[in-house]
């Protein structure tokens, strides 16, 4: 199988700026007191890691060991301080609740927008409209704005739009946890329909049963360090066993 | 390169749609919705026109015309560089949490100001026939220099976007700045007194010669006013300042792009 992702040695570091300046006056000042200091946070530390396409690729740690921070590498957003991160194929990121929904918007809208915020074209999103807000279980609040509803909602809708065209990447950050167990279900039945077509997944969760019961690679992430990367059996129980 | 007109065409019709979502939330409630377009800078340049050529006496023929015709091209360039200015701030929430080419933002706004001029083209052709501007067929050439002005006000956007991003003061400045850069243009005086006023031994002539905005503004006017087509220098230094401003920014943002999303 060829490579879907791959990421090389790659290390993120972020300046973590004891008083953000942001005013050319305050930079002229600090700079001539020499006091311009940042303090480096590095949140992934020389991570190399190949993913196989059709491959269900789970990533589990504990809170700030970098997981997120290896989703947005990944999915483009940031780019990392060294090493690289390459992709083959479409990516649909569902990084965040509603990433790239605006609140004030109905769902007829965002669904739109949020259509040709991932790169698709107007008509298409027109076309898989129903098909959406039907897997969203939204028929009634179509035309409401999205502020009004709740964050489950968000989520299923989030879900559907992210995953209705068969992206070659799909990239799913804890999100899953939200909608009630049915709604779970159904995104777990989706995702194993996506598997089947060889759609690469990669999945983010603190649900270690949700991860065993999908993944068939698990990367375990220590404070930025990858300290085991192996088949699912043998990662996760080491990580249960912590 | 290739890659890079791949990712354009990909995301034009985000472009267009944000543009679009602009224009509604621009006329969303007001009765006249986009006649305001045309209607605000005809009653604009009658209160100018009054104030100026009645009050100030400037010896200008149709005075109306030749402000309106000036301040088309000159807003338009404002209203792009002043909302691009803040675009890739206000761009956050999504730039943190899907990627998409940052470019789209600031081009969002120069693209929109684009759209409302050619809306204001409108009220200039209206004006123009309340004036009696006699008709020459240069007029045909007036999308020469918005082009010009158009690829000028990209490369501006660009740069003032990442500006911004990294010292929120440019923002305030640039308000001021646009305020001086509008009295450096030939909007409401005429062009003759670029050469009547006198600074000691220069003419106000030696500081506007370096404004680009100069340049396009008497362009338009030449063609759709005078019936006269500039001269190969005109032409040389308004395509060398526009391609002069898109490739600074483009370099500008391209180099700085990547770090946007830890300073937003």
């Amino acid at each position: 199988m060829p490579n879907a992702i791959e990421v090389n040695n790659v290390t993120m570091k972020f300046n973590m700026s004891k008083d953000k300046v942001d005013s050319i006056k305050e930079y002229f000042i600090k700079m001539c007191k020499r006091q311009l200091r940042f303090e480096e946070f590095t949140a992934l530390q020389n991570v190399s890691v190949n993913i196989e396409k059709g491959d269900v690729f789970g990533i589990v740690g504990l809170n700030g060991s970098g997981k997120s921070t290896f989703l947005k590498v990944v999915s483009g957003i940031l780019k990392p301080t060294e090493g690289w991160a390459k992709t083959y194929g479409t990516i649909s990121p569902l990084i965040e609740l509603g990433a790239g929904f605006d609140m004030d918007l109905t769902a007829r809208e965002n669904v739109l927008l949020n259509g040709l915020v991932l790169g698709y074209t107007k008509k298409h999103m027109k076309e898989k409209f129903d098909e959406i807000i039907e897997f969203a279980e939204l028929q009634d609040f179509v035309d409401v704005a999205l502020k009004n509803f709740s964050s489950g909602m968000v989520a299923r809708l989030g879900f559907a739009v992210a995953t209705i065209t068969k992206p070659d990447i799909l990239i799913v950050d804890e999100i899953l946890s939200v909608g009630d167990f049915l709604f779970q279900q159904k995104c777990e039945e989706r995702i194993k329909e996506l598997m089947a077509n060889d759609t690469t997944v990669l999945i983010v969760s603190h649900s270690i049963e949700q991860i065993e019961r999908l993944c068939k690679h698990v990367m375990w992430l220590d404070h930025g360090n990858v300290k085991m990367l192996g088949d699912m059996k043998t990662v996760c129980d080491a990580y249960k066993s912590m | 390169m290739k890659a890079y007109l791949q990712t354009f065409t990909r995301y034009r019709h985000l472009l267009m749609d944000l543009v679009a979502r602009d224009l509604k939330v621009k006329y969303r409630r007001s009765a006249l919705g986009f006649l305001w377009s045309i209607l605000n800078p005809i009653l604009m340049a009658l209160v100018i026109a009054v104030v100026f050529s009645q009050m100030f006496k400037f010896k200008q023929p149709y005075y109306a015309s030749y402000y309106l015709t000036g301040a088309l091209i000159f807003n338009f360039m404002s209203e792009a560089t002043s909302n691009s200015l803040t675009s890739v701030i206000s761009g956050a929430s999504l730039i943190k949490k899907v990627y998409l080419p940052k470019y789209i933002f600031p081009l969002q706004k120069t693209v929109f100001a684009f759209v409302n001029m050619l809306f204001s083209l409108v009220a200039v052709i209206v004006m123009m026939l309340i004036d009696g501007v006699p008709f020459h067929w240069t007029m045909l050439l007036f999308p020469i220099p918005m082009i010009y002005v158009f690829v000028f006000t990209v490369g501006l956007s660009l740069l003032l976007a990442t500006l911004n991003v990294f010292f929120r003061d440019v923002g305030h400045l640039y308000s001021v700045f646009i305020t001086a850069w509008m009295y450096l243009t030939p909007l409401i005086y005429p062009e003759s007194l670029l050469t009547d006023t006198r600074l000691g031994s220069f003419t106000l002539m030696s500081i506007v010669q370096f404004n680009p905005m100069y340049y396009y503004v008497t362009y338009f006017r030449r063609v759709v006013m005078d019936g006269v087509i500039p001269g190969l220098e005109v032409n040389l230094i308004c395509a060398a300042c526009s391609l002069f401003f898109l490739v600074l920014g483009v370099w500008a943002f391209k180099r700085k792009q990547d770090k946007f999303i830890l300073y937003v």
